[in-house]
C-alpha cells in the first residue's frame, strides 16, 4: 500500500514486519523517531516484542548480540557517536557470526559536535565485518531492511548487517513509500531459526579466547562469507522482485551509463541529486551518467570494474574522509582499477558534504564541470576560504 | 563459510596445550613421596593426578612446565628436568 510516510517512520513500519523478537536501542539525532516509532508499536501491543531500554549504545548492542545468540530475531538503530560507542560490540557480533540488523542513520562525527548528515560515522566501521548497505532513497531503504534479514540469517552467511540512511535526509524527509503487507513480508522473509544458538540444554561457548592456533582461520573465513554473500545479495534481490515487483541490484547501480563519458560514482541520498543533474545534462546532450553503490561490504569490486572500465572520466563523490590519506571510497574504487587491462583515463576524487552541508545540484554539476579537465585528488567542493583564516600564534 | 566460532563444551579437553611447555617438565622420582597432595593442589592447569604415596604423575598433554609442584614438594621428590632427558 502506498503512504506518505517520514523516513523514520517507514523503516520502524517495515521492522515491525519482520517481527523481530527483541529491539534494544539508546536514542540518538537523527536516529530518535525510528527507535520512538518502534517503542510505541511494541507498547500499543502491535508487534510481539521485548523492547529493552539500555543506558548507552554500548549496551544496546550489547543487549541484540545476546538476543541473537539466544536465536531470537533482533534490531537496533543508531547513529554517529553512538555508532562508535557500539564499535567494540560490533567488531564482536560479526566475529561471533550473529545476524543483528541495525539501522544507522549516516551522521558527521565530533569533533566539533554536528548532528547533521554525513558519512563519516558508517565508513570509519566498513572494517567491522559488517555488511554495509546504503540506501538512496526512502523506498530502497525499507526494502533494504526486508534484504539484509534475509541475507544475514541465511544459514551459509550469518552476519550482521548495517542499512545506512543518510541522517535527516532520509530519516526525516517524507516520501511515498509502497509499504508491503504482512503476507508479502512473510512470504519473502521467513522466520529465524538459528543454527546455533546459547540453551541451557545443549550447552554451547560463543566467541571464546582462541590462541594463534585458531585465530587466522576465523577471520580468513568471516572474509570469505563477505565474497559468498556477494554472490547471493543479487540471488536475494531476484526473489525479492519477484515478490515486492520492485528491481534491486543490491550491489551496484548504474544510472544512463551506456555512452556515458562522464561519471560519477557515489553513494545514498546523495545519487537522487545525481539522477536529477544527470537527467538535465542528458537534455543538453551531455553524456553523463552515475553509478550508485548500494553494498560498501562487501565491496562489489568486479562489479564496478566492468561499469566503469570504458567510461573515460569518473569522479568519486567521498562524504567522510580518512584524514592523513586519500578519500576512502575514492582509494577503493581506484584500487579495483589497478592491475586490470582497461580503465578510466582518470579517476577524480571529491570531497563534500561534510556535516550537512546542502549538495546542490549546481555542487554536481561543478564536479561533472571540473571531469572536463585534469584528474582531481581529494577536492572539496563549496569550500569556504574565508572561514580558514583563523590564527591563533 | 565458517572458522573455528562455536564451541561445544569440553573443547579444552581436545585443544592440547603441552606442546606450550617451558624447556623443563617435572619428573616424579616416586622414592620419598608422602602423598601430601600438594603438588595436585597447586598445580594451576589441574594436570596432577595421583591416590598413595609414590604414585602421582602430571600430563604432559597439558603441564606447562611452571614449576610450582617442585617447588611445593615438602620431600623434594619431584625435580624439574629438561624436556628431552629421560
Amino acid at each position: 500500500m502506498k503512504e506518505l510516510l517520514e523516513g523514520s517512520l517507514a523503516v520502524a513500519e517495515i521492522v515491525r514486519l519482520c517481527k523481530p523478537g527483541v529491539i534494544s536501542a539508546y536514542p540518538i539525532t537523527p536516529q530518535t523517531h525510528i527507535v520512538e516509532e518502534l517503542a510505541q508499536i511494541v507498547a500499543n501491543g502491535k508487534l510481539n516484542a521485548q523492547f529493552v531500554n539500555v543506558e548507552s549504545e554500548h549496551s544496546a548492542a550489547s543487549t541484540v548480540l545476546g538476543s541473537v545468540a539466544c536465536g531470537v530475531r533482533s534490531y537496533t538503530a543508531t547513529s554517529s557517536q553512538g555508532l562508535f560507542l557500539m564499535a567494540e560490540v560490533l567488531y564482536n557480533i560479526a566475529g561471533m557470526r550473529l545476524p543483528v540488523i541495525m539501522t544507522t542513520a549516516a551522521r558527521a562525527i565530533s569533533a566539533p559536535i554536528n548532528i547533521w548528515n554525513d558519512h563519516q560515522d558508517v565508513v570509519s566501521l566498513r572494517d567491522s565485518g559488517w555488511i554495509q548497505f546504503h540506501a538512496e532513497d526512502i523506498q530502497e531503504a525499507v526494502d533494504l531492511h526486508l534484504i539484509a534479514y534475509r541475507l544475514g540469517e541465511d544459514k551459509s552467511i550469518m552476519l550482521p548487517v548495517m542499512v545506512c540512511i543518510d541522517g535527516f535526509i532520509l530519516t526525516h524527509g517524507l516520501e511515498t513509500v509502497n509499504m508491503p503487507s504482512q503476507e508479502e513480508v512473510d512470504k519473502f522473509l521467513p522466520s529465524y531459526k538459528a543454527p546455533y544458538k546459547l540453551d541451557v540444554t545443549n550447552p554451547l561457548t560463543l566467541g571464546p579466547l582462541v590462541d594463534p592456533e585458531f585465530y587466522t582461520e576465523a577471520r580468513f573465513a568471516l572474509n570469505e562469507t563477505h565474497k559468498e554473500a556477494l554472490a547471493l545479495i543479487p540471488k536475494i534481490t531476484v526473489e525479492f522482485s519477484k515478490v515486492f515487483g520492485r528491481n534491486y541490484n543490491g550491489l551496484i547501480e548504474g544510472y544512463q551509463m551506456k555512452d556515458a563519458e562522464r561519471v560519477i560514482v557515489a553513494m545514498g541520498s546523495v545519487c537522487g541529486t545525481v539522477k536529477d543533474v544527470v537527467d538535465e545534462l542528458r537534455k543538453k546532450g551531455k553524456k553523463v551518467g552515475l553509478l550508485k553503490i548500494t553494498s560498501l561490504r562487501p565491496f562489489p569490486a568486479s562489479y564496478i570494474y566492468e561499469a566503469l572500465k570504458n567510461i573515460p572520466k569518473v569522479a568519486v563523490i567521498d562524504r567522510a574522509l580518512s584524514l592523513g590519506s586519500f578519500a576512502p571510497l575514492a582509494a577503493e574504487i581506484k584500487a579495483v582499477f589497478f592491475g586490470r587491462p582497461k580503465m578510466p583515463k582518470t579517476i577524480s576524487s571529491f570531497v563534500v558534504g561534510l556535516g550537512g552541508r546542502d549538495i546542490t545540484r549546481e555542487s554536481i554539476k561543478e564536479i561533472f564541470r571540473l571531469l572536463t579537465g585534469k584528474e582531481k585528488q581529494g577536492e572539496f567542493i563549496d569550500l569556504k576560504p574565508e572561514l580558514l583564516k583563523e590564527s591563533y600564534e | 563459510m565458517f572458522g573455528p566460532l562455536v564451541c561445544k563444551p569440553g573443547s579444552s579437553r581436545n585443544n592440547k596445550t603441552g606442546p606450550w611447555r617451558t624447556e623443563l617438565r617435572p619428573k616424579f622420582l616416586k622414592k620419598e613421596c608422602i602423598a601430601c597432595n600438594m603438588c595436585l593442589v597447586v598445580c594451576p592447569e589441574a594436570c596432577i593426578s595421583g591416590q598413595g604415596k609414590n604414585n602421582y604423575d602430571f600430563d604432559p598433554d597439558f603441564c606447562k612446565g611452571c614449576g610450582n609442584c617442585a617447588a611445593v614438594c615438602p620431600k623434594k621428590d619431584i625435580e624439574m628436568v629438561k624436556e628431552d632427558s629421560a
